[in-house]
C-alpha cells in the first residue's frame, strides 16, 4: 500500500511544486525515489516526529501541501499535540500519513502495535482515512492532495485483493458495498477487509449470506449506508485491527443509537483486553483476537444462533 | 541610530503595558501579567520600528511573521497588534471574558495580525522553522521572528527545531528568548538550569545575540540580518514584572492577577512613566 501510494503522491507532486513530503527518518526504500526526483520538495527531518508536524504546519501555513511520513505511533501519538494545535486548529493543509496500521508490525512488539489511533484522532476536527486494497490507497493520493484540512491516512501492510470494478469511481466518504446479502452485514476498515471476504465466501457455503460494507473514509462517515445496512440486513459485525474503545464498532453503534436503529443482532470484533506482549505476525495476532477469517466465522454463527450484542 | 528614533518605541511599550494591565485585572481577571511585561520592550521595538506589516493587508505575502511561542503571554501581543492599527484598542477589553475570541492564550481565529494561536509551550518554533524553511525554499526575503521564554526550553521539541533550523542554515529565522529568569514556580536556576545557555545555541550553529531586553536601542541592534548564514538567536536578559515595582523578580506575578489597590497602585507606577 505505502508503495502505491507514495508512487501516486510522487506522480502528482511532480506537476505541483506546492507539495512537500517530511519525513521522520524512516522509508527506507519507499521514498527514495521521491527523493531523487524531486529533492527540493523532500526533506528528511530527523528522528524528531513533534518537528515534523510543527515544520509541516508552518510550511502549510505558507501555502505548501504537505504529506508527512512515519510509522504507526511515532508518527500521531508522538506528536499528538502537534497534531491537534498545529495543524487542526489551523486547518492546516497536512497529511499525517503512518504506514503499519494494526499489527503490521506485529513481531517488533506493543511499541510497533498502532491499535489505539482511529480512536483517539477521530476526536478532532479531521479526515480519516483507511484504505482496504491498493486501488483504494492509490485513489487516496489524489483526494488527500486535492483536499484542504488536515488528514489522517493509516496504510496497512496487509491488503485485500483489488476490490473494484472496472470503471468503478472513487468517491470518497463513501462507504463500498464489497459483496451484497441480507443474512448479516459485515463492516470493516483497512486491509483486514481480505479476512472479512474471505470469511463472507465460507459463510456463503454454509447459506449465510452476508453483505461487506467497507469504509475507507472513516471522518466524515457514510452514515447512510449503516442505517440501511441495520434496516436491511438480519444483523450487524464489526471487524477492526483495533481497539473496541472508540474504533469502528463503536462509531457504528453511535450512528444506531443517534439515529435510532435497532439491528437484530450486533457485535463488535477487535483487539480488546489491553496491551499484548506477545508477538507475531499480522495473520498470528489476528488469530489471536478473533479477527481471522475464521473467528469471524465462529462469530457470526455465534450470533446467528442466538441473536443478541457481542464482542469478543 | 539616534536616541530619539527609540522614543517612538518607548512610548509604544508604556502602552502596551498601561493595556495588559487592565486586560488582566479588569474583567476577565487572567493570570501572567508577569512574563507579559518582561518582553513588552521586545514587542514595541519589533512592532514598533522592525517589523515589515500592514494592518491593512494582514496576510500580505512580503510581511514579517511573528510568533509568541509563550502564548500565555497573549495580552501583550493583542495589546501591539491593536496599537499597530491591525483592528481597535476597544476590542482588547473584551480579553479573556465570556464570549470573547481574545483568549488567555493567543489565538489567531478572529484576529488579524495572529500568524499561530498557541498556549502550550514548544510549539512556535518547529511552526516558525517551518515558515522559514518555506520563505528560504522560495527565496523570498521576509523574516520570521519567534518570542519565546526561557522556561520553554526545557520543552525538547524546542531543541528538535533548534538543530533543524541551525542545520539547514534558515537565516531568516530570529528567536527572541525573553530571559526574564523565572519560570512558574521558581527560578529557572533552581528548575533547569539554561546556563549556558549562549553556548547551548552557538552550539547548535546559531548566531548568538545577548541584549539587555529592556534596552530598545540594544534590542533594535540585535535584529540587524544575519551575518553567518545561520539563524539568529536573541538571548534577551529581561526583569520579569518589568515596570511595576512590587511586581519585578517576583515569581507570585507569574499566576497573580492584581485586584483592586493592587492594581491602582500598578497603574499609577505605570502612569508616572509617561
Amino acid at each position: 500500500m505505502r508503495d502505491k501510494f507514495i508512487k501516486r503522491v510522487l506522480n502528482i507532486a511532480k506537476n505541483d511544486p506546492s507539495i512537500m513530503l517530511l519525513t521522520g527518518d524512516l522509508g527506507f526504500g519507499v521514498l527514495d525515489e521521491f527523493a531523487k526526483e524531486l529533492p527540493n520538495q523532500f526533506v528528511n527531518v530527523g528522528v524528531a516526529e513533534q518537528n515534523m508536524i510543527g515544520i509541516a504546519a508552518g510550511l502549510a501555513l505558507e501555502g505548501h501541501k504537505l504529506i508527512t511520513y512515519s510509522i504507526g505511533n511515532f508518527g500521531m501519538i508522538r506528536c499528538l499535540e502537534q497534531i491537534r494545535n498545529d495543524l487542526a486548529y489551523h486547518d492546516a493543509n497536512v497529511t499525517v500519513v503512518t504506514v503499519g496500521c494494526g499489527f503490521s508490525y506485529g513481531s517488533l512488539g506493543m511499541s510497533h502495535h498502532a491499535t489505539e489511533d482511529v480512536s483517539i484522532l477521530r476526536t478532532f476536527p479531521i479526515q480519516i482515512y483507511s484504505p482496504g486494497d491498493l486501488w483504494e490507497a492509490e485513489s487516496l493520493a489524489d483526494v488527500v492532495l486535492s483536499k484542504p484540512g488536515t488528514k489522517y491516512l493509516r496504510l496497512d501492510k496487509a491488503f485485500a485483493s483489488n476490490t473494484h470494478h472496472d470503471g468503478e469511481i472513487f468517491l470518497p466518504g463513501k462507504a463500498r458495498i464489497i459483496r451484497e446479502g441480507d443474512d448479516i452485514t459485515l463492516i470493516s476498515t483497512s486491509g483486514i477487509l481480505q479476512e472479512v471476504i474471505n470469511a463472507a465466501d465460507l459463510l456463503a457455503n454454509d447459506g449465510i449470506n452476508a453483505r461487506i460494507v467497507h469504509f475507507n473514509t472513516l471522518k466524515p462517515i457514510d452514515r447512510e449506508a449503516v442505517v440501511t445496512a441495520a434496516e436491511s440486513t438480519g444483523g450487524i459485525v464489526t471487524i477492526e485491527e483495533h481497539v473496541l474503545e472508540g474504533g469502528l464498532g463503536s462509531i457504528v453503534a453511535e450512528i444506531l443509537l443517534d439515529r435510532g436503529v435497532m439491528p437484530r443482532c450486533f457485535g463488535r470484533l477487535g483487539v480488546t483486553g489491553g496491551f499484548t506482549s506477545t508477538v507475531g505476525s499480522q495473520s498470528y495476532l489476528r488469530k489471536k483476537y478473533g479477527i481471522d477469517s475464521e473467528g469471524i466465522i465462529h462469530s457470526v454463527k455465534q450470533l446467528i444462533r442466538q441473536p443478541k450484542s457481542i464482542s469478543n | 541610530m539616534g536616541i530619539n528614533h527609540m522614543e517612538p518605541s518607548k512610548s509604544l511599550s508604556l502602552r502596551i503595558r498601561k493595556h495588559a494591565l487592565e486586560m488582566t485585572s479588569l474583567g476577565g481577571g487572567s493570570s501572567h501579567i508577569g512574563s507579559i511585561l518582561s518582553m513588552v520592550d521586545i514587542l514595541a521595538v519589533l512592532y514598533g520600528s522592525v517589523l515589515n506589516v500592514d494592518p491593512q493587508q494582514p496576510k500580505w505575502p512580503n510581511r514579517d511573521r511573528f510568533i509568541l511561542s509563550k502564548g500565555h503571554a497573549g495580552a501583550g501581543v493583542y495589546a501591539a497588534l491593536a496599537e499597530r492599527g491591525f483592528f481597535s484598542p476597544d476590542k482588547l477589553k473584551t480579553h479573556y471574558q465570556d464570549g470573547s475570541d481574545l483568549s488567555g492564550h493567543v489565538s489567531h481565529k478572529g484576529i488579524p495580525g495572529v500568524e499561530l494561536s498557541t498556549g502550550s509551550l514548544g510549539h512556535g518554533l518547529s511552526v516558525g522553522t517551518g515558515m522559514a524553511l518555506s520563505a528560504k525554499k522560495r527565496a523570498s526575503r521576509h523574516r520570521v521572528f519567534v518570542v519565546m521564554s526561557d522556561g520553554e526550553c526545557d520543552e525538547g521539541s524546542i531543541w528538535e527545531a533548534a538543530m533543524f533550523a541551525g542545520f539547514h542554515q534558515l537565516h531568516q529565522l530570529f528567536v527572541v528568548i525573553d530571559y526574564n529568569k523565572y519560570q512558574s514556580l521558581t527560578t529557572t536556576t533552581e528548575t533547569l538550569d539554561l546556563e549556558p545557555f549562549a553556548d547551548k545555541w552557538s552550539a547548535f550553529r546559531w548566531e548568538v545575540r545577548e541584549v539587555d531586553g529592556h534596552d530598545h536601542r540594544q534590542l533594535s541592534d540585535a535584529f540587524r540580518p544575519s551575518t553567518t548564514g545561520q539563524p539568529v538567536i536573541v538571548i534577551a536578559h529581561t526583569i520579569k514584572g518589568k515596570g511595576v515595582s512590587f511586581m519585578e523578580n517576583q515569581v507570585l506575578w507569574h499566576y497573580r492577577t492584581a485586584k483592586g489597590e493592587e492594581f491602582n497602585a500598578a497603574m499609577a507606577e505605570l502612569n508616572a512613566q509617561q
